[in-house]
Order: C-alpha cells, then sequence, then structure tokens
C-alpha cells in the first residue's frame, strides 16, 4: 500500500515542554486515520507540523512520499487543512470565502466558481452563498471550513476537531458528508473528542497522550483489548463486590465510589453480579471506544 | 536564516485578497484623501496666513499654504501604509486568523507578509492619487511633474509599511500600538519639515529629522509638485528604498518568530 503520511519518532519541543514526544505513525492511502488525545496531549501541534507550519525539533516527516521541510509547497497544494479554531475570513461572503482561498492555489478563476459551486451544494450551503462569515451558525461555519478545506481537491485531507462544539443535528450531517468523502477513496486524518465519531468514521487510529502514542489498531480491536466486551458500573460498591471481583479476578477500575467492570466476550459474571450485589445502582453496556480511552489516559482533568 | 524557495509571485494572490475586500467599502475611504487635504488648506490657508507671511524654502519663497500643501500628500503616504500594517495586520494576525488560514494553502509566512506590507502601500498609491487630483485641481502640485508623485508614493507606502508590519510583529496587543505612534509617528509628523522647514530647527536636532522616512518623502513630494527642495531627490529616494528593505527584513523575522515557534 502506498503511504501517504510516515511520521518517525517526531519531537516538538516549546522552550521547556515537549508537547510531542517522539511520536510515530503512518497513514495509507484510502484510510481514515484518528488521531485520539485528551486536552494538550499534542495532536493540534501534530498537525501544524504536518502542513508546515511548525519546524519539527527532531524526527521525520514525509508526506507523499516528500520531506515538509524541503518540499513544502507541494504538499501544502495536494492537502486540505481544517483547522481547529475557526479560520474563515470574515471580510468575505461565504461565496468569496471559497473563491479567494482557491486563488491561494492558482486554481483559475471559472474552475474555482465550479468546485465552490459544488462544495455549497454538496454542503448544504448554496442559499448562504452571498451571506456573510458572521451571519453563519457554527454548524454552517464549519461545513464551510470543510468545504474550503477541499476547495484544492486535496489527497489529503486533516481534520482538527471538525464537530467540535456542533449541534447532534449538524454532526450526524458532517459524518455523514465525511462517509461519502471516505467512500470516493480520499485519505484522511482526523482529531476529535467523541469517540462515536471515531468509532464510526476511523479505519484505525491511535491514542496519544504527553506527545506519545498510547495504543494503536482498529476501534473495534482496541476495544476488545483493552475494554472487553460489557461494562458494568457499580455506584457505591460494598466491600463483599470488592472481594469478589478481587477473587475472580476481572478486570476492574476502582474508583472508591464507583466500581467498573470490564467483561470480555463469553463470560457471565455479569449475571452472578446482577443476582448477588446489585440492587438499583448497576448500569450494564457495551464497551465504547470511549471506555479504553479512559482507561488509557486516566480520569484525571488535563490543563 | 532566509530561504529563498518562500518568496514567489504568489504574494499577489494575498494582495488580491485585501483589494476584495476592500472593494467593498473603498466609497467610504476614498473620501479622506479628498477632503483632508481642502480641510488643511483652508484651515491653514485662512486662519495662519495672517500669521506667517512667506516661507524660505530649498531656493524658494511660497506662501504657507503652498509649502505645506506638497507634504499633505507625504504624511497621507504615511498615515495609510502605516495603519494598515498595524491595526489592519494585526487584526488580521491576531483576531481574525487569516494568516493561519492562509498557511495551510501553498502561501508562506514571507509572502503574506510581503504581501500585506504592499497593499499597505496600494492604499498610500490611492490617496496619493486622489490628494494629487485635488491638490493639482487648486494650483498647489505642478502637473505633469507631479504624476512621478504615484510612484514616489508607493515607495514611501513601502517604506512605512514595512517599519508599521515590524511593529505589527514585535507589540504584544493591539493597543500597544500607541507607543511607536507616541515615539515614533507623532514626532515624525511634526518635525519632518511637513509644517516649516528643517531648516528653521537648531542646528543639532537637523540630524535627527534627515533620519526620519518622512522628511525624505516630504522632500521629494515638494520637489515634483513645486519644483524644489532641500535634499538631493536621489538620496531622498535611496534612503526610502533602504528603509523599506531593511525594515522588511526585520518585520519578516519579527513575525516569524512570532508565530512559528
Ligand atoms: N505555540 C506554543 N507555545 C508553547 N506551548 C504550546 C504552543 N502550542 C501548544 N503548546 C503546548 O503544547 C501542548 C500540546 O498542545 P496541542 O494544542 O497540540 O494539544 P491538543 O492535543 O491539540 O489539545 P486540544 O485537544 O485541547 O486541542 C499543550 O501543553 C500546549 O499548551
Ligand atoms: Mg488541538
Amino acid at each position: 500500500m502506498e503511504k501517504i503520511l510516515q511520521v518517525d519518532k517526531l519531537i516538538k519541543q516549546f522552550n521547556g515542554l515537549k508537547a510531542v514526544d517522539e511520536l510515530s505513525f503512518s497513514v495509507e492511502k484510502g484510510e481514515f486515520f484518528g488521531l485520539l488525545g485528551p486536552n494538550g496531549a499534542g495532536k493540534t501541534t501534530t498537525i501544524r507540523m504536518l502542513y508546515g507550519f511548525l519546524p519539527p525539533t527532531a524526527g521525520s516527516l514525509q508526506v507523499f512520499g516528500m520531506d515538509i521541510t524541503n518540499d513544502w509547497r507541494r504538499i501544502k497544494f495536494r492537502t486540505g487543512v481544517c483547522h481547529q479554531d475557526n479560520t474563515l475570513d470574515p471580510d468575505l461572503s461565504v461565496e468569496q470565502n471559497l473563491l479567494v482561498y482557491a486563488g491561494y492555489y492558482s486554481i483559475p478563476p471559472k474552475e474555482a466558481r465550479e468546485r465552490s459551486a459544488e462544495l455549497l451544494e454538496f454542503f448544504a450551503l448554496t442559499h448562504k452563498s452571498k451571506a456573510k462569515v458572521m451571519e453563519l451558525s457554527g454548524g454552517m461555519a464549519r461545513r464551510l471550513i470543510l468545504a474550503r478545506s477541499l476547495i484544492n481537491r486535496p489527497e489529503l485531507l486533516i481534520l482538527d476537531e471538525p464537530t467540535t462544539g456542533l449541534d447532534p443535528q449538524s454532526r450526524h450531517q458532517v459524518w455523514e458528508k465525511l462517509e461519502a468523502l471516505k467512500a470516493t477513496g480520499l485519505t484522511v486524518l482526523l482529531t476529535t473528542h467523541y469517540m462515536e465519531e471515531a468509532t464510526r468514521l476511523c479505519d484505525r487510529l491511535v491514542i496519544v497522550d504527553h506527545g506519545k502514542v498510547l495504543v494503536e489498531g482498529s476501534p473495534q480491536s482496541l476495544i476488545d483489548r483493552h475494554a472487553g466486551k460489557n461494562i458494568v458500573e457499580i455506584e457505591g460498591p460494598d466491600q463483599a463486590l470488592k472481594d469478589f471481583v478481587r477473587a475472580n479476578g476481572i478486570e476492574h477500575d476502582d474508583l472508591d465510589d464507583r466500581l467498573i467492570l470490564y467483561v470480555p466476550e463469553g463470560q457471565d459474571f455479569d449475571n452472578t453480579i446482577r443476582e448477588q450485589y446489585c440492587s438499583d445502582k448497576c448500569t450494564y453496556r457495551s464497551s465504547t471506544l470511549e471506555d479504553v480511552f479512559l482507561r488509557l489516559t486516566g480520569r484525571e482533568l488535563r490543563e | 536564516m532566509i530561504r529563498l524557495d518562500v518568496f514567489s509571485w504568489r504574494f499577489l494572490r494575498v494582495w488580491r485578497r485585501n483589494l476584495v475586500v476592500y472593494q467593498k467599502i473603498w466609497k467610504v475611504n476614498f473620501l479622506t484623501p479628498l477632503f483632508e487635504p481642502l480641510f488643511y488648506i483652508l484651515a491653514f490657508g485662512l486662519g495662519f496666513s495672517g500669521l506667517i507671511g512667506g516661507v524660505h524654502y530649498g531656493a524658494k519663497e511660497l506662501s504657507y499654504t503652498a509649502f505645506i500643501a506638497p507634504a499633505l500628500i507625504a504624511t497621507a503616504v504615511m498615515w495609510n501604509a502605516f495603519f494598515e500594517t498595524t491595526y489592519g495586520s494585526f487584526v488580521r494576525m491576531y483576531y481574525q486568523k487569516t494568516f493561519d488560514g492562509m498557511l495551510a494553502t501553498p502561501l508562506s509566512l514571507e509572502e503574506i507578509i510581503v504581501a500585506e506590507i504592499f497593499w499597505s502601500a496600494t492604499k498610500s498609491v490611492g490617496a496619493a492619487t486622489i490628494m494629487l487630483a485635488v491638490l493639482g485641481v487648486l494650483g498647489f502640485v505642478a502637473l505633469p511633474s507631479g504624476l512621478v508623485l504615484i510612484p514616489v508614493a508607493l515607495i514611501g507606502g513601502l517604506a512605512f509599511g514595512a517599519i508599521g508590519m515590524f511593529f505589527t510583529g514585535v507589540t504584544p496587543t493591539i493597543d500597544m500600538f500607541n507607543l511607536p505612534i507616541f515615539l515614533f509617528i507623532t514626532p515624525m509628523f511634526l518635525f519632518s519639515g511637513t509644517f516649516f522647514p528643517v531648516s528653521n530647527l537648531p542646528g543639532w536636532v537637523q540630524p535627527a529629522a534627515l533620519a526620519f522616512p518622512l522628511y525624505h518623502l516630504a522632500e521629494l513630494s515638494r520637489r515634483f509638485s513645486i519644483g524644489t527642495s532641500e535634499t538631493a531627490p536621489i538620496i531622498s529616494l535611496v534612503y526610502l528604498i533602504l528603509f523599506f528593505l531593511f525594515f522588511t527584513f526585520l518585520a519578516l523575522a519579527a513575525m516569524r518568530r512570532r508565530l512559528i515557534q
């Protein structure tokens, strides 16, 4: 498979702080790849190095098989970036945002108009094409940033938290659009704090913390490996239950006032627990990527 | 270290972006250069002419209004370029994150900065051209020699745009622009031979005035509108070009340090 992105022992140091610390991963052509991690894990910093905004302190970074330090311009021609912050141009209308951006890529005006009409249509913004950017709702602004990141028909799309701050309707709409793009074979790098989003969209992902990769794999394989099949959450567990869990060697996290059990496929501790130890304060559910994330990165607040 | 591959004609795309934005607001913006010289000429012509007889400048005796009229073009060039690369560029860089958006495209930071400086000079040229027309009609600027002031305004605009951009690169917050305005622009506005000849100043301050880019711009402006000046035009021209190059270099270094850690 052709490697679109090859990150090798990448380091970024800000004064005393190592924001990215020997990060390595690679993304293949056509893959939808997730870069997950808590606040301050170094995701945005990594992305900024990927599109040549920040120079790496050390390590190597190849995009389309080219080195970012020398071939930055050729790489940027073929990459689309959707920033975490709103970087739309508030001095320009919705349509002008796309047209002017197309100019930065030297796309001829006629072609730019065609593409921008197409993208506005695809992201359901045609009725807003003459509106000011300030007049857009959060969801529309996000869709416009997405549209803008596609104006150069990129081979690699980099999305830094594309759905943060959106209501469920807008988020689902964005997911549908991203799935449609994925179906065209576009390679995508996504960061998100929504585990549901990562599970639904990503073929493969890494969870990073403190600038280092903790785990890598497909969402399902990570769930199987780190969070079992089912979860039992017990509020205010008593000592007898804790003893039972320990005696049976059940994977668990003890949060003092709450006990979380990770029950693998084919085991039925949950039935015993349900019958013997649980009154009304138990929750049974399937394991999710969120459980994996919390187990691996801890439950403390960041920053 | 300056790399050469960061400079290309692509900077014109950023310049064009500013033009597209300006097309929405030019109607308001062009009123200032249209009326400002009229206000000054009226105020100084009517109000001052009784107090001040003539001004001895270069090889000529001039009425006071004839003396200050060409300098008004020079100060307009200064204000337009300096405001654009300080307040204007700062808002785009810091509040609007326009540069962040651009930096994801094949543009380099250097191209963006150079484009901002050229854009500010473009605004200077626009203002100078309108003022030239007004002052030409009123007879304060000789035509067609006054038309040379259009390219001169470009060079002056580049010089003031470059130093403004440098301040943008080193100024932490937008209100701090008061400082360079108070310490640099205001004294320059007053002591560059704009409202009285520098030769009227005591000998020991004259060299300081000669270091002001506005002095040289006002000199060039008088040379081409009334045909006389204190300093040889070639010296003023070279000074402004060097000033532009020097501060563009500093601005690029400051912006790179500011935006790219
Ligand atoms: N320009 C900078 N100068 C100094 N420190 C920085 C800079 N940019 C980021 N950092 C620090 O680097 C670390 C990683 O930040 P980064 O923005 O990459 O995190 P993130 O994973 O994107 O977080 P979030 O999920 O909150 O967006 C943080 O501790 C941050 O404070
Ligand atoms: Mg981030």
